[in-house]
């Protein structure tokens, strides 16, 4: 087979169905990526136009162009779109189109789950930005502060809209995290140990973690306030035990990290496009990681230094302050580090570069105003003026929509096939800049003169009239640059000539392939040895092409790839990849229905829904597996490997475990929030605590033992090919028992009395949500028994299960337990 | 009396100790982070500047010594640590500690009012005009009857949150008599932009005249 007809055999096997029917159904990486981008790139066009209509407002003195209930709906709409709907999904959509190329394999993990997680992004976008057509858009700023967001502030269905909207939106962040720590921890070109990983797969890496332990907290939030509103929960309303400073706690626990989510991914690609623009290779790999890990868990440290005006103590805030400034060391690192390798090689300046050079005056700029605000007293006379809008738009401009600019230029031969041909993009690189130094450069100096953020009109006389003309002026010349921007694309798009292979000569491995990339990614998955496969071997790209790397010769019409060892990056086994599919699109339509249910309180149709799910998943599982025990297979290069559905620990178990993860930190914030309402909020104690009586305590530690020994009974007897019926059974009585022990806490509680009792709601709730999921997950496996999909080889599922299973029992353990706990000693 | 009109909510042209120290504190770390940015600045231009480099791992590891371990850790960390020092002093500087000449006032913000009640003087009620004398120390006792609010005097101090339920202290202090602006610094909805409020500094004789209810 030579490499023109293996590359016609692969694309028939790995691309979607052709036309438009094949973007509703594809599950490639390399559609769903683009597609992200596309999407994200849209919404980015609105929120510029909301941040024109902001700069228009604030041009001139008592401007009458929007009253104060449009003008709240835009500012907010601003920030929400471009947190949540544009950067958040601009790097999910780089990172699946790049990501599998880097790292030397055909896909991400979970190619459905990338799907579904597209829909749900563009169906979540889409109630949002209804709302904003609609004039109900939410209008209480972008961090949403009950009371102002609660029912006493925003009784109409504006905050509603946000809530579920954002964590609707929000599944598309987890999932694809749950893809991206997947699939580079298990799917790499053999011999990619995590030393020879590239730069920007391990940035991505914490990436992914960071979102996976930082949105819990934002979610749980959405949900405690959505329910407030809906049901009269009280969990921020001070005369009823709440407090609104929970809501607080819970926003910046998730939004600190989220500035750093949004940074990373930046500098992730300044650390892969600066060393190639400069000739070398980038300085202090090993330091860049350890720093990269640093920031990722200091930066969960710091979330209080957006509440320093807030009253809490001064030494709670000097740790906070601290550990604020200390966050600028790894930052400083990466910063000396790109430094130190510039003058390494030899800088050329060609368009990813410049950008790369807007990135530094900039970001270094931001960073600093960064340090400044962390110091609490000067915090005390700029939060919430312009010089703290000021210096967030340098940071994230300057931090991540410059580096994917960079990004974008650098990676476009694998976007389009084309190589850049007209000079727009320079002149757009121009107007964006010095349009942005002129609109936020000045616009410090008016928040020291006193101009609060989110103020409607501009007063006469206040002296920062002239600032806000000029920011203006500077605001439309950058809104012109972008529109260049995509006018370039655009134009490439349609006419300029075909790329060749590595335009830039890179090392990284993703150059390896055509432009613009394959559906099938790698024609075959070749053997690493360095961090910079390309200049060890320039021959590399004709080798992979001529297939002698692993799965060169495609097979039975089925898409294969290898996973690897998570450390030593040894081949492990052969995994079968599904292939398009309409039921990621159904599934995020029906998750919508839960969604849609809730805004317009057609209550009815959130159970129909979650049925509708639970019949879907099954319908998406049952597609995997194996009916019978099946031999290893050989892979090329003579080596012979088992099929996923063989291991102990299947790619599923993996993705589980990192979903549960970000469940475990849901859990966390669950608990945090009762401790911290229960020592915090004033109107405590509650009139009376719960007392556990007997029967829930009973049936919480007769259930958890019950489930967790039943399912290790239908592990072993699988292990040994025996029926697992006894333990499957115990397994079911057992959760039913601790669905049961948290129904006595809804039965002894009112969910609106006080704090403290829609708290338990909440965690009686949380445990039989995962009751009801270990059972459905049992009873799933029930059926594959029953149909010969396991056996003592094929054991993986039984251990998914498990995994839920045990995780049900514990959090009834836990969250019971905290639930009694007061009740018990008063 | 109120101060030239553009400065009136001005962080640089405080009016009392507390926002003097601050202000103080701003203009510091603005030259030291002039200083640093032109250090970056420097080092970034030069290194398109230049001709062959020596490469190899021992030049690699030399580099990384002076770039990643000089400036990234070590110059960062020193810059760092001297400067949260002087931002805690600062702020240890701030705080309402008791004495024996601090005037308590209360203010309760509301969607879009501000209520100021005086401990010295029991019963005393202004709106939207914090009474206070010169030269002493005041506490305001913040809170709120609705939404979150911020209350904020730019020349006197910083800003210190309304929360339901909680009273924040904030210390401050103006030097002179007179009329100084305050805002409500935390977004509360349509009115936000038009959330204001006065805080009148007496001499000696106009604050026990305030006390004895002889001013309005």
């Amino acid at each position: 087979m030579n490499a023109l007809r293996r590359h016609r055999e692969l694309e028939r096997i790995w691309s979607s169905r052709p036309g438009w029917r094949g973007k509703l159904t594809t599950v490639n990486n390399n559609d769903i990526g683009l597609m992200f981008m596309f999407v994200a790139t849209a919404y980015f066009v609105i929120g510029g136009i909301l941040a024109m209509l902001i700069r228009s407002q604030l041009a001139s003195p008592h401007s009458a162009f929007m009253g104060p209930d449009v003008y709240n709906q835009v500012f907010t709409m601003h920030g929400t779109i471009m947190m949540f709907l544009f950067a958040i999904p601009l790097f999910e959509g780089l990172t699946m189109h790049v990501l599998p190329r880097m790292l030397g394999t055909r896909d991400m993990a979970f190619p459905r789950l990338s799907a579904f997680g597209l829909w749900c992004y563009v169906f979540g976008g889409s109630i949002l930005i209804f709302a904003l057509l609609a004039g109900v858009a939410p209008d209480s700023g972008w961090f949403m502060y009950p009371p102002l967001a609660s029912t006493l502030g925003s009784p109409g269905v504006n905050a509603d809209f946000w809530l579920i909207g954002i964590t609707f939106v929000e599944i598309s962040a987890i999932s694809a995290a749950v893809e991206i720590v997947t699939t580079v921890l298990l799917y790499r070109a053999p011999g990619m140990s995590l030393e020879k990983l590239p730069i920007f797969a391990w940035y991505m890496l914490v990436v992914a973690v960071m979102i996976l332990t930082a949105f819990p907290p934002l979610i749980l939030g959405s949900i405690l306030l959505e329910l407030e509103r809906a049901f009269g929960m009280p969990f921020f309303q001070v005369a009823q035990g709440g407090d609104s400073l929970l809501w607080q706690h819970l926003f910046w626990i998730f939004a600190h990290p989220e500035v750093y989510i949004i940074f990373l991914p930046g500098a992730a690609v300044i650390s892969t496009v600066l060393p190639v623009m400069a000739r070398t290779t980038l300085l202090g790999y090993r330091w860049i990681v350890v720093a990269t890990v640093a920031l990722g868990i200091l930066s969960f440290g710091l979330w209080v230094h957006h509440m320093f005006t807030t009253g809490l103590p001064h030494m709670g805030l000097a740790f906070f302050s601290a550990a604020s400034t200390l966050v600028a060391v790894p930052t400083g690192i990466q910063i000396f580090a790109w430094i130190g390798t510039l003058w390494k090689g030899r800088p050329e300046m060609h368009l990813p570069m410049l950008w790369i050079v807007a990135f530094f005056a900039t970001f270094v700029l931001g960073g600093l105003t960064g340090v400044m605000v962390a110091i609490v007293p000067f915090n005390w006379q700029t939060h919430d003026t312009y010089f703290i809008v000021a210096h967030f738009h340098y940071v994230l401009v300057g931090g991540f929509v410059f580096p994917m600019l960079a990004g974008l230029y650098y990676w476009l031969p694998h976007f389009t096939g084309r190589k850049r041909y007209f000079k727009t993009g320079e002149t757009a690189f121009w107007l964006v800049v010095l349009g942005f130094h002129g609109t936020f450069l000045l616009l410090h100096w008016a928040g020291l003169l006193g101009m609060r953020r989110r103020i409607d009109t501009v007063e006469a006389g206040s002296g920062w009239e002239l600032i806000n003309l000029l920011a203006s002026i500077g605001g439309f010349a950058m809104a012109i640059g972008f529109a260049l921007v995509l006018l370039d694309v655009a134009v490439n798009v349609a006419v300029s000539t075909r790329s060749r292979r590595n335009p830039w000569r890179a090392g990284t491995l993703e150059w390896a392939a055509l432009s613009p990339s394959p559906s099938y990614n790698m024609a075959s998955l070749p053997e690493i040895r360095s961090r910079y496969p390309l200049y060890d071997d320039p021959e590399l790209p004709a080798r992979i092409a001529r297939g002698e790397g692993y799965l060169g010769e495609p097979r039975d019409g089925l898409r294969e790839n290898l996973a690897v060892d998570i450390s030593s990056g040894r081949p492990r086994c052969l995994v079968i990849f599904p292939t398009n599919s309409v039921l990621p699109i159904i599934m995020a339509a029906v998750t919508g229905g839960l969604f849609v249910g809730m805004l317009i309180k057609a209550y009815w149709l959130v159970p129909v829904s979650l049925v509708g799910m639970a019949v879907i998943a099954t319908w998406w599982a049952w597609t995997l597996g194996s009916g019978e025990d099946q031999d290893p297979r050989p892979v090329g290069n003579g080596l012979v490997l088992p099929l996923a559905s063989e291991l102990k620990r299947p790619p599923g178990w993996w993705g589980s475990l990192f979903l549960l993860l970000a469940d475990v930190v849901f859990m966390g914030s669950l608990l945090f929030g009762y401790a911290f309402l229960w020592t915090v909020a004033p109107n405590w104690p509650p009139p009376a605590y719960l007392k556990p009586g007997l029967l829930g305590p009973v049936l919480v530690l007769g259930g958890a033992a019950l489930s967790f020994g039943g399912i290790r009974l239908a592990q072993r007897a699988l292990r040994h090919d025996e029926k697992p019926w006894p333990g499957l059974l115990l397994n079911f009585a057992g959760l039913v028992s601790l669905g049961g022990a948290a129904g006595t806490v809804l039965a002894r509680t009112v969910h609106d009395a006080h704090a403290f009792d829609a708290t338990l709601w909440v965690i009686a709730g949380y445990v039989i949500f995962h009751v009801i999921v270990a059972v459905l997950m049992t009873m799933f496996l029930t059926l594959r028994a029953v149909a010969g999909y396991l056996s003592s080889r094929r054991i993986g599922e039984a251990n998914i299960v498990g995994l839920w299973s045990d995780y049900a029992a514990v959090v009834a353990l836990l969250g019971l337990g905290a639930a009694w706990l007061p009740g018990a000693f008063t | 009396m109120l101060a030239g009109c553009t400065e009136s909510l001005s962080i640089v042209h405080p009016a009392g100790s507390a926002a003097e120290v601050i202000a103080t504190l701003w203009w510091v770390m603005l030259i030291g982070a002039t200083a640093i940015f032109l250090l970056v600045t420097v080092l970034l231009v030069l290194s398109f500047r230049r001709g062959e480099q020596p490469s190899g791992p021992e030049a690699d590891a030399r580099r990384e010594r002076i770039w990643i371990q000089g400036f990234g850790l070590a110059f960062s960390l020193i810059v760092l640590a001297a400067l949260t020092g002087y931002g805690l002093y600062v702020g240890e500087r701030l705080l309402p500690r008791p004495g024996p000449d601090v005037v308590t006032v209360r203010a309760e913000g509301a969607r879009w009012q501000w209520r100021f009640t005086y401990d010295d003087a029991p019963g005393r009620t202004t709106l939207g005009v914090l009474h206070i004398p010169a030269r002493r120390q005041v506490d305001v006792q913040i809170t709120t009857v609705d939404v979150i609010h911020s209350f904020w005097a730019p020349r006197l101090g910083g800003k210190l949150d309304a929360i339901p339920g909680h009273v924040n202290v904030l210390r401050i202090e103006a030097d002179t008599p007179g009329d100084y602006a305050g805002v409500s610094a935390e977004f509360n909805g349509r009115g936000y932009t038009g959330h204001r409020f006065i805080v009148r500094a007496h001499d000696d004789a106009g604050w026990d005249a305030f006390l004895r209810g002889e001013t309005p």
